[in-house]
């Protein structure tokens, strides 16, 4: 009876991601391809081999942090989309840091670098948040204009006062060789470094914030109920500030991985837009902390596997990604679908051979549970 | 300096040139969340529009026929869009990331199926390219939509999905049909705006042309208080800022350095969260925006 009750809230997701994917590799056949030639290409071109594997981690690593970002956030009962321009912000700060203070300590220097980027993307995240709780200005439309003056701000800071002088790139210098964190050779050059176990490591902490103690109590109370956690004495607007900060310092952490881990500078626009992604990945993973890994590799995977598409077919590029990230959040967002298949539950548990008694209450379970979360 | 000074004509010019993407956008972002329904989706609405409206212009050699056909693919995703905000109730603005993602995806996949490329379609030549008309065409709707709202009953309704969609409910008007409508216009003139782009300012569509237009729409929209008049006057004030930034790329007003224009760019979005923030004036929203409506 137990194991029935919690099978849905299980299964739902994974169906909405398998009709999704469907969805989009049928789209493929549109172009005159083969969808099982392509679903071969994605599956080969994210775990064919040590390097392509590695690349599915590299581009998982970011994912984990900006999913745990948007998931943070929306614990609190806000909605930060405004990742894409703090893991910006991080990963400039970053990179400041590494180029005017190149040598800080061998030892003392990663652990310097991860300080600086996540409080870089902590205080992009803060001003949305001072503003939501304060102001009352609605966070989504300012983590939307955040995101777009960190793109004109982190674009000048590297063209007018850290430019790399040798690469007609827009690009910073490179930072100081003791901030460089290794990769594993097992990847074959794939760039997987710390980062990917450090982005593990955040996984725990937020799980550890949100469930064990008073604070995560705290934000989590301020996002089932505000009007609830102000009666019981909590500071609801400080508890969002809080959830901001943080949640820009997870997606801070991107930088970590792109800098110390892989290209050594800033470059403009390196992220293929991680920070929308991460609203995918949260929104899969139902905002669950050690959910989110799995949903990061998903996407990950969906990236990496994507991006050999340009090469290994005739009329599909990479941008599949895009349509196939698009179709799996709608299916996994679309709650009214379940509401009718619930109604649908309803009325065949009146017919005799449908136990009555379960099926009401999984129809039930369905409808109500999806309406608290996303 | 002084031939920058005598080129304010140009700059004008160029101002309503580069606004008219922004008006048509803003304004269909404006009927959509008076409605009640959240727009973050223009910017895919736009990019949807725009290829509709170079793709049409090219197989049948006529603009008009490009400018309808933005509007059809407009309304086609407007109308996906709802589906999915109005009928499922699914989070608006999750969905609307989601429709913004798949217009980034779907409009090159079907380049490089047309065309075989998937950066940009092929360019169109002068003849079957607008010239001035989509700058007229976007004020007369802004005139249409300002009186629309203001002045006729159905108008009216929009207004009240969007305050009190109970009371529409409850005076017998079926709320959901108002938002439908209102969407599926706010798809159109989206889509014009995207054609704006393709078929008048450029003369092809590319990929991710709209780069930020559909956002920075929202952000007029905001701007201008959810009011038509005052949206289109921060639609003007944001395209002059592009104007002179365009103009400005490499120019050298003082020092030795060209003026960094990052900073002219980040402007539309700096003064939107101030408005938001009441510090410069005050700005609400509509009270039950992106409250999905449920019939008793």
């Amino acid at each position: 009876m137990r194991l029935i009750e919690k099978l849905p809230q299980v299964f739902k997701p994974i169906i909405s991601v398998l009709v999704g994917l469907s969805l989009g590799l049928l789209v493929t056949k549109i172009a005159g391809e083969d969808p099982w030639n392509v679903l071969g290409i994605l599956v080969r071109g994210a775990f064919g081999s040590r390097y392509d594997f590695g690349m599915t981690l590299f581009y998982t690593t970011p994912l984990i942090f900006t999913g745990l970002s948007v998931a943070f956030a929306f614990h609190s009962g806000l909605f930060n989309i405004g990742a894409e321009g703090q893991l910006a912000m991080g990963a400039l700060a970053l990179a400041a840091a590494g180029i005017q203070f190149p040598n800080v300590p061998a030892f003392l220097a990663p652990v310097f670098g991860i300080l600086v980027a996540v409080l870089g993307g902590g205080i992009w995240g803060a001003i949305p948040g001072w503003l939501r709780a304060r102001r009352g200005s609605h966070e989504v439309i300012n983590t939307i204009m955040m995101n777009f003056i960190a793109a004109g701000l982190s674009s000048w800071v590297t063209l007018y006062l850290l430019r790399n002088p040798h690469s007609q790139n827009p690009e910073t210098d490179s930072v100081g060789a003791h901030y460089l964190i290794r990769q594993f050779s097992f990847f074959d050059g794939a760039p997987v470094s710390m980062a990917f176990f450090l982005a593990l490591f955040a996984v725990f902490v937020v799980w550890f914030i949100l469930w064990k103690t008073v604070l995560g109590f705290e934000i989590r109370a301020v996002g089932q109920s505000e009007s609830a956690a102000r009666s019981a004495g909590i500071d609801a607007a400080k508890m969002r500030m809080i959830a901001m900060a943080i949640s820009g310092g997870l997606a801070g952490m991107v930088g970590v991985g792109e800098i110390m881990g892989n290209a050594e500078r800033f470059r403009v626009g390196f992220s293929p837009g991680y920070g929308f992604t991460g609203i995918a990945v949260a929104l899969l993973a139902r905002n669950r902390p050690f959910a989110i890994i799995a949903s990061a590799l998903l996407f990950g995977a969906l990236h990496k596997g994507a991006s050999d598409l340009d090469l290994e077919t005739e009329n599909v590029t990479r941008d599949l990604a895009l349509i196939l990230q698009a179709l799996v959040i709608l299916c996994v967002s679309a709650e009214g679908v379940w509401e009718v298949l619930g109604d649908r539950l309803k009325i065949l548990s009146k017919k005799k051979w449908f136990n009555p008694a379960v099926s009401v209450e999984v129809s039930e379970d369905q409808a109500s549970g999806l309406k608290t979360k996303v | 300096m002084m031939e920058f000074f005598a080129s304010g004509m140009q700059i004008f010019e160029s101002t309503l040139r580069v606004s008219t993407p922004l008006l048509f956008a803003a304004l269909g972002g404006l009927l959509s969340e008076r409605a009640g329904v959240v727009n973050i989706a223009l910017e895919g609405l736009m990019l949807a529009g725009g290829f509709g409206a170079a793709a049409v212009a090219l197989s049948t050699h006529s603009p008009v026929a490009g400018a309808f056909g933005a509007i059809f693919c407009g309304a086609f995703f407007a109308f996906l869009y709802g589906i999915f905000v109005i009928e499922l109730k699914a989070d608006q603005i999750v969905a609307g990331t989601a429709f913004n993602l798949l217009a980034a995806g779907i409009t090159p996949f079907l380049m490089k199926v047309l065309y075989d490329s998937s950066t940009s379609t092929p360019s169109l030549p002068l003849a079957l390219r607008f010239q001035q008309a989509p700058i007229w065409a976007s004020w007369m709707c802004l005139a249409l939509v300002w009186a629309w709202l203001k002045f006729t009953p159905s108008g009216l309704w929009v207004r009240i999905a969007g305050e009190h969609p109970e009371a529409l409910d409850s005076a017998g008007i079926r709320v959901k049909r108002v938002r439908w409508v209102s969407v599926i216009l706010s798809g159109c003139l989206a889509g014009l705006g995207g054609a704006s782009l393709s078929i008048f300012l450029a003369s092809s569509f590319s990929r991710n042309m709209t780069a930020g237009r559909g956002f920075m729409a929202l952000a007029a929209l905001i701007f201008g208080k959810w009011k038509p008049i005052p949206t289109a006057v921060a639609c003007l004030l944001f395209g002059f800022f592009d104007a002179m930034q365009i103009r400005l790329q490499g120019v050298v007003l003082w020092g030795s350095d060209p003026v960094p224009v990052q900073f002219i760019q980040i402007l539309p979005y700096l003064v939107t969260i101030l408005v938001l923030a009441g510090v410069v004036g005050q700005s609400r929203a509509p009270r039950s925006l992106g409250i999905p409506f449920q019939a008793k």
